[in-house]
């Protein structure tokens, strides 16, 4: 009995001195008066020295918190639990979590700097007079490929990856709606296509793609490609820019069929705790150098003139990136289909994953 | 194993009458045990707006998903397999060394390290230009796609359970009295024989408890799915988490989830004590 005594003595001192610890490390880094924030964003889509520099600047903390895709974004923020002040969802989400009111409006006035984003991507059929949303950075889908590894063979359109000769050559994202999207632009529908016909003739033609696909992972494809595990893969434009900065033998291309045109925004979500906070975050991203030097390390393409200005010109006049407005008019923007049709879209996924095994 | 020590102490808790100190015992088995399973099977009967259904279990027979719960069956059937050939010998093995806490001890660490830390580190070591080919290289042989293949995903997963299977089976070939085997010895039994017939059947309460904590958590393994074999392998755990993160369809997961209970406790039945007959496990020593 003793020996028990002693026991739960230290245990409760050695949870007092760590409990203690704790509090003395968060009293210490939050002693500015302003609070802090949380931001939710996607993984490697920020510059870390300007959250420091944010920090420094506006005495607000910053507390920063990764998702991998839009869908377990949006489960978290509905559950609730962690108060994100702001999170970077792309279009289709903000248009979900509009109808759930899971947003805060934003107030213009706070954020003088949106005037210095390129007017073609304000005022959006998914938000419009950006009541909710402000523009963080684009991009497309499309095939990174390194012609080192395949004697030279480029690629133009989806239809080259059913080539026979890439067997177990090509990288998939791990995400229902951009394989299946890519089925139904290989075959000249609408990758919003909401007709069960057209989805299941997608489907089935990407069962003939099953030998060539090597894998179906997310953001380990930048690695596999940079190491030249793999040859090809289908991925997001700022992934491609990231394989690219580390290995210039990489190439990357928008197939002509058409392919995704997505924006990801800065929204506050309706579980925000520091609303000011959080349109100071917004306004500080959306400075024309803050902005440049951001687009510089995440590879994606920035909506922010004034930044383009100051950008190296070899990659902003780059077309692969910076596609010309005549170019994006043949890509497709993601409309919100709905959780039922959402439902579709991943059971054909995992059927696709399925038929892959032997 | 877990399952083992419940059912004892719901035995026990019967015979003392539940005294007061059991409270925070039940209160804990209440919030954290029986109600989240009611939540679980609640949610399986919901459809994506809230409303009552069966769909769920409909769904559930179609053949994708019967076919998804065929192939998770073989693959834990693989994984446990082979953690069992590896892990009964090496257990036997580990009682007939003289240091065999630090054996044991050496066995376990790398337990204790990040399941995602050993994935990754995986991937380096089975990638194309990763030891494991240069090995390969090195005899001679042409460069293997070893990463994203059925192949890699039970390596790995074996490599990662083989500490739980180890160590049920050391201990119960640790706890048999030595002297059953030199008695086996004296009668004029074989080595074979003293095997099959003494060692064996002492020691088989361990290797179902192995079995316990090894396939069931094999059905629902998901980070090394994708990690390792590039999603070319599919558990009822993937499906679990697509469901619920992905596709918000809180009712199949919650379907998928109730199914895969009902394997488990399958599994915990097949594999449990048995009264009669083999009930020699346990002798004091």
């Amino acid at each position: 009995m003793k020996d028990l005594v002693k026991a739960s003595i230290a245990i409760i001192a050695i949870s007092a001195v760590l409990f203690y610890a704790v509090h003395l490390l968060e009293t210490s880094s939050a002693t500015s008066g302003s609070g802090s924030i949380s931001v939710y964003n996607w993984g490697e889509y920020i510059d870390p020295e300007l959250v420091t520099r944010f920090e420094e600047e506006t005495g607000i903390q910053v507390v920063y918190e990764t998702f991998d895709s839009n869908e377990s974004m949006m489960t978290k923020i509905e559950q609730g639990g962690t108060s994100y002040d702001v999170a970077m969802p792309s279009e289709y989400a903000i248009e979900r979590m509009k109808e759930n009111d899971l947003l805060l409006p934003i107030d213009q006035n706070k954020i003088p700097n949106l005037e210095n984003i390129d007017p073609y991507f304000l005022d959006l059929p998914f938000d419009p007079g950006n009541e909710y949303s402000i523009p963080y950075f684009w991009g497309t889908v499309g095939i990174a490929f390194n012609p080192s590894l395949l004697e030279g063979q480029t690629f133009e359109q989806w239809d080259d990856l059913w080539d026979p000769t890439l067997e177990q050559e090509v990288i998939l994202v791990d995400s229902a709606r951009e394989v299946i999207g890519m089925g139904l632009n290989s075959l000249g529908y609408s990758l919003n296509s909401t007709d069960l016909g057209e989805l299941r003739e997608a489907t089935d033609k990407l069962k003939i793609l099953g030998p060539n696909v090597k894998a179906i992972i997310g953001d380990e494809i930048v690695e596999m490609m940079r190491r030249e595990e793999a040859a090809v893969a289908v991925t997001w434009s700022g992934q491609a820019a990231d394989m690219m900065w580390i290995n210039e033998d990489i190439d990357y291309v928008v197939p002509v069929e058409g392919s995704n045109l997505w924006f990801d925004n800065m929204v506050i979500p309706s579980t925000a705790g520091n609303v000011d906070g959080a349109h100071e975050f917004i306004n500080f991203m959306l400075d024309p150098e803050v902005a440049a030097q951001n687009a510089d390390y995440v590879g994606y393409s920035t909506p922010n003139e004034e930044a383009l200005a100051l950008m190296d010109p070899e990659v902003t006049e780059d077309e692969r990136f910076y596609p010309t407005e005549e170019m994006r008019d043949r890509l497709e923007v993601y409309e919100n289909l709905g959780l039922e049709m959402l439902g579709v879209y991943n059971e054909l996924f995992l059927e696709f994953k399925m038929d892959m095994e032997k | 194993m877990r399952a083992l020590n419940l059912t004892e102490r719901i035995r026990m808790a019967k015979k003392s009458s539940r005294p007061w100190y059991l409270i925070p015992y039940y209160l804990w088995i209440v919030l954290f045990v029986i109600a989240p399973i009611v939540l679980i099977v609640y949610f399986s009967f919901q459809d994506l707006s809230g409303g009552f259904t069966f769909s769920n279990y409909a769904d559930f027979f179609s053949s994708t998903y019967l076919r998804l719960t065929l192939s998770s069956f073989w693959y834990a059937f693989l994984i446990t397999l082979i953690s069992i050939l590896i892990a009964y010998p090496t257990a036997y093995w580990l009682t007939k060394t003289k240091h065999k806490q630090l054996w044991l001890l050496l066995i376990i660490i790398p337990s204790w390290i990040n399941l995602l830390l050993k994935a990754y580190a995986f991937i380096g070591i089975f990638g194309l230009y990763g030891p494991a080919n240069q090995l390969i290289q090195f005899f001679g042989a042409s460069p293997l796609q070893i990463l994203f293949t059925d192949f890699s995903f039970v390596f790995v997963a074996v490599y990662i359970f083989i500490p739980f299977m180890v160590l049920p089976i050391f201990n119960s070939l640790d706890k048999i009295n030595p002297a059953l085997i030199d008695a086996s010895r004296d009668l004029g039994a074989s080595q074979w024989m003293t095997f099959r017939r003494v060692i064996f059947p002492l020691a088989l309460n361990g290797v179902k408890s192995g079995v316990q904590v090894v396939f069931i958590p094999a059905l629902s393994l998901f980070v090394i799915t994708r990690l390792i074999a590039g999603n070319k392998v599919i558990t009822l755990g993937t499906a679990i988490e697509q469901q619920f993160l992905v596709t918000q369809n809180w009712g199949m997961g919650s379907t998928i989830a109730v199914f895969l209970m009902l394997f488990m406790i399958i599994i915990v039945l097949l594999t449990g004590p048995k009264e009669k007959g083999g009930a020699l496990n346990g002798k004091a020593k």
